[in-house]
This record gives C-alpha cells, structure tokens and sequence, in this order.
C-alpha cells in the first residue's frame, strides 16, 4: 500500500509511522494465526476460501446489478422497495451482513446516505468489504453531523433545495441507496446500466455515473 | 459504553478522504485477519454483540490509534483468552502452549453455506409494537457501563418512529451473555436541528435504529 489511508493514525506506541511497526503488527497476525492453526481452531483452506469469496465473488458489482434491475423493471422496483432482502436474494445475493434490508430511493428531493457511527455496519452481500474511509473516524463522526460537508469531501454538490437522509445502521438492518437513474440511458441493458453504478452511489456519498463517463 | 467507537458528532477528525483505487484489502495480514475473525466464529463461542463489544471495550487512546483490522485483531486476541481458546503466553510467544479445547472447526467446503445463512436477528414475537409509524418518541437518556447500540448524539433528544422492523435480538443483553431477549425494532427520525440545534443542517434528518426499551414515549 502507499499513502496514508490505512496507517494514518500513528501507532499505540506515539511515535512516528516506519515499517517496523507495519511488521510489528504482521507479526502478530501471523502469530495468532500459527498458533490458531497449531492447535487446530481454523483450518488455512477455509481461511483461504473466505478471503477468495471476499475478493472474487461478493462485491459492489453485485449491488450494481440489482439497482440496475430496479432501474429497468418496475415490478423488481416495487419488490425491492416493499422488502428487500428477497428481491436481493432473487439475484443470489444474500447472507452475512445482507439478512436484512432495506432499500432507500434517491430523488430530486431527497437524497440518501448510509453510516455506521458505532462501529463498521455495511451491506456486505450487496458492496463486498467496506472500504477503510467507511470505517475511519472523520467519515463515522461527521455523515451525521454534517452530510452535506461530507459531500463536498467526495467532490459531490446536490441543489440546495435537496434534503438529506442520513440512516446510522445502529441495529443489524443494512441499507441500500438506489441512485437516481442518469439521463440519456433510456433502452439501456441492465449489464450497460450497472456500469454506472458507483459503491459511492449505493452508500450515499456519490452520484451514478454519466453515460459520458462509461463510453 | 460510552468509548470513543461511538463518534457521531465528534469534530476534528478532518476531512473524510477516500482512497483511488482502493485495494480490497492492504497488505497479507489483513486478509488473514478477515478470514480468522470470520472462522472464528464457527467455533460458538461468542456472538456478534460480544465480539463488537470486544473491539469497543478498551481506552480511546488505543481505539482511536489502531486502524480498523487492528482493532478486529484486538478483539479475536480478547475474546479468544477470555474464552480459555489461547493464552496471553501464547499469544505474545506465537506458539501453542496449553492444550486445545474441544470446538467445532470451520472446514472450507462448509464456508459458502455459513456466509449465505448470515447471522439473521429477527425472532417471532406474539408482542404488539408499542409505536406506529409517525408517533414521536425520545430517545433514553442512558450511560450504560456495557453494549449498547443507542448513540449518545440521539440520547435525550425527540424524533419520529419512521420504520417498524418486528422483534430482533436485543445487543445490550446479547453481548453480556444475558441471552436475546428480543425487542421491537423501529427506525427513528431526527431532524437535524433537533440534534445540532443552530448549527445543524435544518434540511437534513439522521436515522437511527433503536430497540424498544432505548426509546419513551412523548405526548
């Protein structure tokens, strides 16, 4: 990795960042993971096959194929709206961190953003993994404070009339934005249509992509 | 408890910056570390609540300078030697010292059937929804010692029953092995100024999902 995403935060040590520390915490994971596999509490094959399953198979892809399925089926809209956790899983989608939930729609009115304050919640089923800036403190403690300050650090400026939806996943209920569908996509597949279908654009912290953008 | 997981509201932090292209994971370790939290968890020897509960319950200092599978591997180590599965010995020594207990064990052909189940959290319940959709509601002023999922930015502060989710685990008694003892789950709305007062975004509302003892009713 490079830049300062991931180990920004110094260390619990108070001094400053070098790669000794990285290790330091390598070596840890590496010792407990030893030891797990030592006396026989995981086995490496499993692990292996989470981390494949992370990487490989669930991802933000598949969120992208169920908005652009609503987007192009009115009855899968309305399904998805009434209770989303089947119309999800019709697509195959479903399980951990994706047992239940709940689909919020973007209009010209209203716009949708989701955190977790408490901790990391996020619908993995539908996005895969989180990524690090989802879990770090300036996104946990300023979404619900300052959405829209939050807006201007992705680049994205809504009209001033539009309001903000902020849902904190406090409880074990995960949410799922549909973005607004972009303009000049009409008879467009549904493979097309989830190419403009951003991870930011079903958090809330993006808009879809333009047509433009994925010609 | 109140440590510094719970960060709604907190200022300083600075601005949020995503990462381009950013890489599922950075780096060996924390793959490993995803995978061992998940695996661990085929053992039954704690629930989600429990294991949130481990990575929130130590000093600010040291949740606010971890990153966050740093923190996940502070919580596998608690949980583990609280649970007699390693020893502190042997977690600082990398090597196995006491003898194994006897738990079930994660096998890979099993993996895809425990991530399609999930952890599901809602219960049946024959007991009535104490609010409706639209009823207003305040949030619990409340300083609990242990878990809980009630943030302290909406303590105190009015909002309005906006979804009703039925009955799901409660996390505060979850987390403490007092078993599920399930509630309604609602999800309520604040307004911003409700919350932030002046310096609040009047056109911007946040949602929480509280359980029903976190929440009283108003008239």
């Amino acid at each position: 990795m490079s830049g300062h995403d991931h180990h920004d935060h110094g260390h619990h040590h108070g001094h400053d960042h070098d790669h000794s520390e990285l290790s330091e915490t390598e070596l840890r994971v590496r010792a407990l993971e030893s030891i797990l596999v030592e006396k026989g509490y995981v086995d490496p094959a499993a692990l292996d096959e989470l981390i494949q399953t992370y990487e490989t198979k669930v991802g933000p892809r598949n969120g992208a194929r169920v908005i652009a399925k609503a987007w192009s089926d009115p009855a899968y809209y309305d399904r998805l709206l009434k209770d989303a956790t089947p119309a999800i899983a019709e697509l195959g989608y479903e399980g951990r961190q994706g047992e239940h939930i709940v689909a919020v729609v973007n209009t010209p009115d209203t716009h949708n953003m989701v955190v977790c304050t408490l901790c990391s919640c996020y619908p993995w089923s539908v996005l895969g993994l989180p990524p690090v800036w989802y879990k770090a403190a300036p996104y946990r403690s300023k979404a619900v404070r300052d959405p829209r300050g939050v807006l201007d650090d992705f680049g994205v400026s809504l009209p001033k009339e539009t309001r903000i939806k902020v849902w904190d996943s406090t409880a074990e209920i995960r949410y799922l934005v549909v973005p607004m569908r972009p303009k000049g996509t009409k008879g467009w597949s549904e493979e097309k249509l989830a190419d403009l279908v951003t991870r930011d654009s079903m958090i809330g912290t993006g808009v879809a992509r333009m047509p433009a953008e994925v010609a | 408890m109140d440590g510094a997981h719970d960060m709604g509201g907190h200022q300083g932090f600075g601005k949020v910056e995503p990462e381009v292209n950013e890489p599922i994971f950075h780096g060996e370790w924390e793959r490993r570390m995803l995978a061992m939290t998940l695996a661990m968890a085929k053992p039954g020897q704690w629930n989600i609540d429990m294991s949130r509960y481990a990575r929130e319950n130590r000093s600010p200092r040291d949740y606010l300078n971890r990153t966050y599978y740093e923190v996940w591997l502070g919580g596998l180590e608690a949980l583990m030697e609280e649970r007699g599965l390693v020893s502190r010995e042997e977690l600082d020594s990398g090597q196995a010292l006491l003898p194994r207990k006897n738990v079930p064990v994660l096998k890979p052909d099993e993996v895809d059937a425990m991530l399609r189940r999930g952890g599901p959290t809602e219960r049946p319940t024959d007991a009535p929804a104490r609010f409706k959709v639209g009823d207003r509601v305040r949030a619990r002023v409340m300083a609990p010692t242990t878990h809980t999922r009630l943030p302290r930015y909406v303590r105190g502060h009015v909002g309005t029953i906006e979804l009703l989710h039925g009955a799901h685990v409660f996390p505060d008694s979850n987390a403490m092995g007092r078993g599920e003892a399930p509630q309604w789950l609602y999800t309520v709305r604040f307004d911003g100024s409700e919350l932030w007062g002046e310096d609040g975004d009047p056109d911007a509302s946040v949602s929480v999902d509280a359980w029903d003892s976190y929440l009283e009713p108003v008239s």
